[in-house]
């Protein structure tokens, strides 16, 4: 009992200190560094701590810094409680929905089963729609609290751009759902143990398709019209200032790391290394003669792939972000509504036929 | 600056500067600009902020369009009477702590506009934290302008207390500009 506790606690700090401690902060980093190497600049490098600058990597300190001194502002005839609760309902789905996403597979440490999921639920997948979904409240509400024309306009944008492109993003992986049998996002990576039955291989459509609705969905550019800086100032996070400004940043860099998390589960085989089955690996680590410390080499071995694979997946999305311009705001509806979701709702009718027909063997 | 209630009562203890310093040091490096940019200096700010001279590098280069996750408001090329307003009300919106750089000899003392329409200098609108002449400066100039700023800002005392937005600067020329005024 106290040990399953321990191993909970310990896997919770896991997915928190990642998230928070090293992506959310490095993503910050890596956008103005990525960017600066697009543009052929050198970018932030001047910040130091007794001579040293680590290739810019202090500018995030100073940042925090600064914004922790910054005047926290509340504007005029703003709701106060809902001007304050809103940056932490975007923050917090971001974080929640990291819970169900498997980071490694299922490994025996001294006769104690160790599973690296937070929480291994059924409909693991469902969960992750859930309540990424719930993140369009602490927009809207950021939107509507702060008594500003700019803002309202924002969150409006992106209370519509959400719940659109929120149906596709479901659509896109029924067809996965019915190729694995299992909305149970561990039982999916567990059937992706062959590197020829990674959801890419048969599914690269529904990764195109759902890759753009999870980037839509971040509002990230090229879908960033809720904060449309040529149109409406800041868009919804206009009357914010400080770390509640900072605290949406962060929940965005926290959807791109789960989006790439998820995207590894579901299309990427996970924590799997290609060609290479997790019974394999401990065998080959010595697995009969030291089990105990086989397994904690695959483990690591697992963390590590799962992790590379996400950062890898992280550097498409900024790539396509400092590449791509804004799309108007008719366009975003129109692709999502008339383009993304048709296509989805095809992709399901070809998996079944495909499925049915036996070309695409299910594993 | 001036010495906070608290330095006065403890004197000038070692915690309070170490703290100063720290916090000099985050703010010195992580200006958000708010561009006002409203003539031909602007091409030159492009300049400075584009790839050749980079303003990234001293990490001011994120420009925010809402003043209150602004720290330095540049102001760019000339202010007529009929802008002066708004530059106030932007100034204003800022949350504090904020800076001033004027930019070009349009913002410093109206330049060669030395007519009925155009504000002879913005310092007789908001204060101004540093000068930067040239007609435009070169990019090199505003560089050696940012750095000196860096250097104040990082010098800065009794910074300890998270600072609320002081008064507001008063509303400028209301004998010149009749109305107008926008209506956020």
């Amino acid at each position: 009992m106290t040990l399953a506790l321990v191993e909970t606690a310990a896997k919770i700090a896991f997915v928190f200190g990642l998230n928070i401690g090293v992506f959310a902060p490095l993503l910050g980093w890596v956008e103005r560094k990525q960017s600066a190497v697009m543009q052929d600049r050198i970018g932030a490098d001047r910040a130091d701590v007794f001579g040293f600058t680590i290739i810019g990597l202090f500018h995030t300190m100073s940042d925090t810094i600064k914004l922790i001194f910054k005047e926290d502002f509340i504007p005029r005839g703003a709701d106060r409680i809902m001007h304050t609760a809103a940056p932490a309902l975007a923050l917090i789905p971001a974080l929640v929905a990291f819970t169900v996403i498997p980071f490694g597979g299922h490994y025996t440490l001294w006769g104690h089963n160790v599973n690296l999921v937070v929480a291994d639920l059924d409909v693991g997948a469902l969960f992750v729609f859930a309540i990424s979904s719930l993140a369009a409240y602490g927009v809207v509400l950021a939107g509507w609290s702060s008594n500003n024309n700019w803002s309202f306009l924002g969150g409006l944008r992106a209370a519509a751009q959400m719940f659109s492109y929120e149906v596709a993003m479901g659509l896109t992986i029924i067809g996965l759902v019915m190729f694995y049998q299992s909305l149970s996002l561990v039982t999916i990576v567990e059937k992706q143990n062959e590197f020829w039955h990674w959801g890419i291989i048969w599914h690269w459509p529904a990764f195109i398709l759902y890759f753009t609705c999870a980037i839509a969905e971040n509002k990230r550019i090229p879908f960033d019209v809720p904060e449309a800086e040529s149109e409406l100032v800041a868009g919804y996070f206009t009357e914010y200032s400080g770390m509640k400004f900072i605290m949406f940043w962060m929940a965005e860099f926290v959807e791109v790391v789960t989006i790439s998390a998820l995207c590894v589960v579901l299309f990427f085989g996970g924590h799997h290394l290609p060609f290479v089955t997790d019974a394999e690996l401990i065998s080959g680590l010595g697995g009969a003669l030291y089990p105990n410390f086989a397994n904690l080499a695959a483990m690591g071995i697992g963390i590590l792939t799962f992790i590379v694979k996400v950062i890898i997946l992280i550097f498409i999305q900024m790539t396509i972000r400092w590449t791509l311009p804004r799309f108007r705001y008719d366009q975003v509806m129109a692709l999502g509504w008339k383009l993304v979701l048709p296509a989805s709702l095809i992709w399901i009718f070809i998996v079944g036929v495909g499925i049915l027909s036996g070309i695409m063997p299910r594993p | 600056m001036g010495m906070t209630p608290e330095e006065k009562a403890l004197g000038d203890s070692v915690i309070f500067t170490q703290l100063d310093k720290v916090i000099g040091w985050g703010r010195k490096y992580s200006f958000f600009l708010y561009p006002f940019i409203t003539a031909c200096c602007g091409m030159e700010f492009m300049s400075v902020a584009g790839p050749r001279y980079d303003l990234d590098r001293f990490g001011a280069a994120l420009p925010r369009f809402s003043p209150r996750q602004a720290d330095l408001l540049m102001v760019v090329g000339t202010i007529s009477h009929r802008q002066a307003p708004i530059l106030v009300k932007v100034y204003n919106q800022m949350t504090e702590p904020k800076w001033v750089f004027a930019f070009g000899a349009c913002t410093i003392s109206g330049g060669m506009y030395d007519n009925y329409a155009t504000v002879q200098g913005i310092d007789t609108l908001i204060p101004v934290d540093i000068y930067v002449p040239g007609c435009p400066p070169r990019p090199e100039m505003v560089l050696d302008g940012l750095i000196r700023l860096q250097e104040k800002v990082a010098g800065q005392r009794g910074q300890m207390g998270l600072q609320k937005g002081i008064a507001p600067v008063g509303e400028a020329d209301d004998r010149i500009v009749t109305g107008g005024e926008g209506s956020i």
